[in-house]
């Protein structure tokens, strides 16, 4: 029988997955939008999964904010790397502190 | 093990499958494509809990618009990755401790969680009366709706950031000037000449 805390284990492992490749990818922008969609991909199966278990929908109404905010984010993200990469030519992340001012 | 729990199984190793994959691979479209895999694995999940407006977005909006917006960037952008995975093996090991900690605390924190008595329902009507869309309908538009508001807006300066800060003027491409032909005056546009037969301009 499948229960709560089985999905809560699934997302916070995902969760991990997505934190080691933050970790794993510090120069490669791209793979570490892709981690933070990971990361928010994991904080929507537990709200999801706690919407189900108890029967409420709040969980799923926030679960449309989050994937709202983060389509938003990773949009502007890659229009952020986009304008970077024109300039530099290159996306490695230790020249990023160069936008600032 | 009812089809319900293998179901669970399968599509859990899908998302944890996809998501190590996104992190740990060397060509940038293959990352993309596994975290393609992991949104997928995610709308089974969803919509086993019975949240299938919620997969159906997820996989119009997160694989639809957003993964294919990775995969366009990823091609447009002619990266080396080999140079970026370098540092890979430098923060492996630091990267692998810290993860296995939060998993750890992770697990310590969901395996003694109690629900509390008396937990309110919130909002929504019960699931089996009404359909999950209908149901997230009834409270988003009402209860809800500033916030719904608000995230057409964020989406809104979203798309005006992006627009601004990656379009660029090009000098040298012919455009039309609209206003320009709107006030383009007949009597000095067209020149009238008397051709006589058999003899050109």
């Amino acid at each position: 029988m499948v229960g709560l805390e089985h999905y809560l284990g699934l997302a916070a492992a995902l969760f991990v997955i997505g934190i080691f490749g933050l970790f794993l990818n510090r120069k490669n922008i791209i793979v570490l939008l892709m981690s933070i969609e990971l990361i928010l991909l994991a904080v929507n199966i537990n709200l999801v999964a706690f919407s189900a278990y108890l029967g409420d929908l709040t969980g799923q109404v926030f679960t449309l904010f989050v994937l709202t905010v983060a389509a938003a984010e990773a949009a502007i993200g890659l229009a952020i790397l986009v304008s970077f990469f024109r300039t530099r030519g290159t996306i490695a992340v230790e020249d990023v502190n160069v936008m600032k001012g | 093990m009812t089809v319900a729990g293998f179901a669970f199984y399968v599509f859990a190793l899908t998302v944890l499958a996809g998501g190590l994959f996104t992190v740990v691979s060397r060509n940038p479209v293959h990352a993309v494509l596994w975290l393609i895999t992991a949104f997928i694995g995610a709308t089974g999940l969803f919509v086993l809990l019975g949240a299938e407006f919620l997969a159906m977005l997820l996989m119009i909006v997160y694989v639809g618009a957003v993964a294919v917006l990775f995969l366009f960037v990823v091609m447009m952008l002619d990266v080396d990755f080999a140079e970026l995975k370098a540092g890979m093996a430098k923060y492996l090991p630091i990267g692998l401790l810290i993860g296995v900690i939060l998993l750890v605390e992770l697990g310590m924190i969901f395996g003694a969680w109690v629900t509390a008595d008396g937990v309110e329902m919130l909002a929504g009507p019960v699931v089996g009366e009404v359909e999950n869309t209908a149901a997230l309908g009834m409270v988003v538009y009402t209860d809800y709706l500033l916030l719904f508001q608000l995230a057409g807006l964020i989406l809104l300066v979203a798309m005006i950031g992006a627009i601004v800060l990656t379009m660029q003027h090009r000098r040298d491409i012919k455009r039309q000037n609209v206003v320009e032909q709107m006030h383009r005056d007949p009597k000095a546009a067209i020149r009238m000449v008397d051709v006589k037969p058999g003899q050109g301009l």
